[in-house]
């Protein structure tokens, strides 16, 4: 409005505040809502009318089958069948121990049950940075005390692990200090190794006859059920981040054409063959690489193949997080003086790390899905022992309710992952990315 | 040369200790360490192989593969008896993976396209129907649903003969498998076949010729149309001149059982449909996250230059789109390629059952069945991302 028009043409001037007049009902409101998002267009109309039948006779079908006539206390499938009409959720509950735990001995199903809930305490701090940092040293023993709750034995084993990995850590800070970083870390391995094949099992028994402390032990076959996708699961979720860090880092070593094309065969070939026939050489072909007379058990020999696995495809989620980091970042590293360890370990990884954390989540999920497959090589895992209740004769003629079951779990925790991933990304996006 | 020698009296002289401390040497140190321990390992698992085959008494060899099979196959492309080599079987399961991984990427691309687009709809029934079928398959491990779908089939359809007959009988789905027409090829249908193809390459022209056209006048013909015209027409026409040389042989129900037609057994469609299910949602997402990078401001400025809705789509948005979706989807044909040997669980006989299972069971050669396998998968995933990076390479945007 220009001046002239202001002065020469006022016929109106409002002295107090008008009331707000209320919005126009079709465009506020539950039915604004539906005009917008269902019915916006005769196509959308149509749309939502067959998907709407679709969805309303499915549920119609669905929701009796599944929960008002469903049984979910029976003996049988024929005493199901007496009962109610609908599904026989009954076989869940008579076989729920086995699907959990698979054949661990009843009395020590705590052992597992302490160690699930444990395992939540030892991912905390990883997952939230606002608890006490001191959680960091229990994320760490962590794994020990899983083996041996989960396996029992003797305590001496995981106690001498320990030691080990504290006088390792004494080696590498003694020769770093003297040398330098990468050899430290050479000379506190193969104290590791010469440790493990020379010393540890001597002093082990020698301190286990002495003082015997531990658990009943419980063999790698009475293992189970979710137990068994847990234990794999998160080995190899464990596992396969760093191994797949170093192979990523190898993989863009461009001085260093060796260690390059090695870590390039490997991630191809893991990459390029399917899970399932890596877990055929797991487990029929794997004793042939062993010197004669070496057996050790499937399970581990799953859990090895498994972590490699994933490994391969971290490294390329990885890779994908390194390239995408800008020049810059890894020549200001070199221009600050820092090494390539230091480099990496302040600069290039906690930058990288964070653009790949939806991939890395998504090979934690696949990881975490891809253990069904052992079932093939004959492991009890929830898979695996469906087809054995299916072909008892009380539950001979169920179909659906176990698949359901199953099914249900994994998408409980596929889902909380994604969901957390999501979280996540949220909490540390610094808005700059690129 | 003078001014060379003149700055060598500057350069360090090499000493040991630089192969640890200078980082120009060390990277060499590093090397011949990894070469060491990496051909220690080979050579440590190479002498334990020997050693085991030594006292097993095995030899490695693959003299096997010409050995009588005895072994049976219910699905197979070629011939093949049960005295065929073993060599044979391997190549049957080869194909049996082709077909399956073949039919299933096509399956899944077209389900995951639309799922993923409908998934963006502004329709929320849909969009959110859509996010519950992407989730629900995506977070399900996938033997699940192919074991699912298997015994679903087997133990929901009906036996023969209450089977009922779908599409006036051309499809009838039974607990054993499932009856559909197959084509009768009599003579006259290669001419047909020579027709069709000729057809094909004269749509092409046609597409050329259009292009070259609209470039010269800026007129624009309904090449769509006359293009499914060339390809429809000649092939109709000959159809019925060359008097319908080309039959179909339906199923009909003989005492037990269905005679004539065509057979798919359960297996293979409880596959077929659980890849295809799983995959669809995986190449859902792809699609959706293609069609979403794409910023609004693309739309808008070929509106403004007068582009119509179909020809912004197929001009602008398509093209960029198509650059973020294939490659993830390629990699996804890959992981549908890989999944396929689930087969195994489900009975459906490809190379993982074949050569992978029944032939390294019978023969014991767990080496040499499990290498050629893995060579084969191996071959099909280099082919397949060396593809890939030719496509990535020509779509790649030119940075200058």
């Amino acid at each position: 409005m220009s001046d002239t028009q202001s002065n020469n043409s006022l016929l109106y001037v409002s002295t107090k505040e008008l009331p707000e007049l209320p919005a126009p009902v079709n465009t506020s409101g539950p039915i604004a809502w539906m005009r917008d998002n269902l019915f916006a267009s005769p196509r959308d109309t149509f749309l939502t009318i067959v998907f709407g039948i679709l969805v309303v006779a499915a549920l119609y079908k669905l929701i009796p089958w599944m929960f008002t006539d469903a049984v979910f206390f029976a003996d049988s499938i024929r005493h199901c069948r007496e009962i109610d009409t609908g599904a026989c959720f009954a076989v869940v509950t008579s076989r729920f121990d086995q699907l959990i735990f698979g054949f661990y001995p009843p009395e020590l199903h705590w052992r597992p049950i302490v160690t699930f809930l444990l395992m939540f305490l030892a991912f905390a701090p990883l997952l939230h940075d606002n608890l006490p940092r001191k959680l960091l040293w229990f994320t760490g023993v962590f794994p020990l005390l899983a083996y041996f709750l989960l396996w029992g034995g003797s305590i001496w084993g995981p106690l001498l692990i320990l030691v080990m990995i504290a006088l390792a850590v004494v080696v590498f800070s003694i020769v770093s200090k003297a040398l330098n970083s990468t050899l430290g870390l050479l000379a506190a391995i193969a104290f590791g190794v010469i440790w493990l094949l020379f010393v540890h099992d001597g002093i082990s028994s020698a301190l286990a006859s002495a003082i015997p402390v531990g658990l009943e032990p419980v063999e790698s076959a009475k293992f189970g059920g979710f137990l068994i996708t847990f234990v794999i699961g998160v080995t190899g979720i464990v596992g396969s981040l760093p191994l797949g860090i170093v192979l990523a880092l190898g993989r863009k070593s461009d001085n260093m054409p060796v260690v390059k094309m090695l870590c390039v065969g490997f991630i191809e070939f893991i990459r390029g063959v399917p899970l399932i026939t890596l877990l055929f050489v797991a487990s029929t072909l794997l004793n042939y690489f062993l010197p004669p007379g070496t057996t050790f058990d499937l399970i581990l020999r799953v859990i090895i193949m498994v972590t490699l696995f994933a490994a391969a495809y971290m490294a390329e989620v990885i890779r994908g997080g390194l390239a995408a980091l800008p020049r810059g970042q890894y020549e200001a590293a070199d221009a600050l003086g820092l090494n390539y360890w230091q480099g990496t370990r302040l600069i290039v990884l906690p930058q990288a790390l964070k653009i790949s954390i939806p991939g890395i989540v998504n090979t934690f999920i696949g990881l975490f899905k891809d253990t069904v497959l052992v079932s093939i090589v004959g492991i009890l895992d929830p898979i695996g022992i469906m087809q054995p209740i299916r072909s008892t004769s009380e539950w001979n003629g169920i179909i659906w309710e176990l698949p359901i079951f199953i099914g249900f779990v994994f998408f409980i925790f596929c889902y909380i992952m994604s969901r957390y991933s999501m979280y996540f990304e949220r909490k540390l996006d610094t808005g700059h990315r690129s | 040369m003078t001014v060379a020698s003149d700055f060598s009296d500057d350069v360090e002289p090499f000493r040991l200790s630089m192969l640890i401390y200078d980082k120009r040497y060390r990277s060499y140190t590093l090397q011949i360490i990894t070469i060491a321990l990496f051909m220690l390992a080979v050579g440590w698992l190479v002498s334990n192989v020997v050693q085991n085959f030594r006292d097993l008494g095995k030899e490695f060899s693959f003299a096997f593969l010409w050995e009588p099979a005895s072994y049976d196959i219910n699905q197979r492309l070629i011939e093949y008896t049960s005295r065929s080599p073993h060599w044979k079987a391997a190549v049957v399961g080869i194909l049996n993976t082709l077909v399956i991984a073949f039919l299933g990427c096509i399956a899944a691309t077209i389900l995951g396209v639309a799922i993923g687009v409908m998934r963006l709809s502004k329709n929320w029934l849909v969009s959110r129907l859509m996010t519950v079928y992407i989730e629900g398959f995506r977070n399900v491990p996938v033997l699940l649903w192919i074991l699912l779908a298997s015994t679903a089939f087997s133990a929901m359809l009906p036996a023969p003969r209450q089977a009922p007959l779908l599409l006036g009988g051309a499809f009838v789905p039974t607990n054993r498998g499932f009856y559909v027409p197959a084509p009768i090829w009599e003579s006259g249908s290669g001419v047909l076949g020579i027709i069709f193809v000729a057809s094909i390459i004269g749509a092409w022209l046609f597409g050329r010729w259009a292009k070259a056209r609209q470039a010269a006048t800026g007129e624009i013909l309904p090449v769509l149309w006359i293009r499914l015209a060339i390809i429809i027409l000649p092939v109709v026409i000959f159809y019925f001149l060359l008097g319908r040389p080309v039959g179909l042989s339906m199923p009909e129900l003989k005492g037990f059982n269905f005679q004539g037609g065509g057979f798919v057994r359960n297996s293979f469609m409880a596959l077929w449909i659980a890849l295809s299910l799983y995959t669809a949602a995986f190449i859902a997402e792809n699609v959706r996250s293609g069609i979403q990078a794409i910023s609004k401001g693309q739309t808008e400025a070929a509106y403004s230059l007068g582009l119509p809705p179909k020809r912004t789509m197929n001009l602008v948005i398509l093209p960029q789109a198509l650059r973020i979706i294939i490659p993830p989807l390629i990699s996804q044909y890959l992981n549908l390629t890989k999944n396929s040997s689930l087969a195994i669980a489900v009975g459906y006989m490809d190379i993982t059952g074949t050569l992978g299972g029944i032939t390294l069971n019978q023969t014991g050669r767990e080496m040499e069945s499990l290498l050629l396998v893995m060579g084969f998968y191996l071959i099909v995933s280099l082919l397949i991302s060396g593809v890939m990076n030719v496509y990535n390479n020509s779509v790649a945007i030119k940075e200058r």
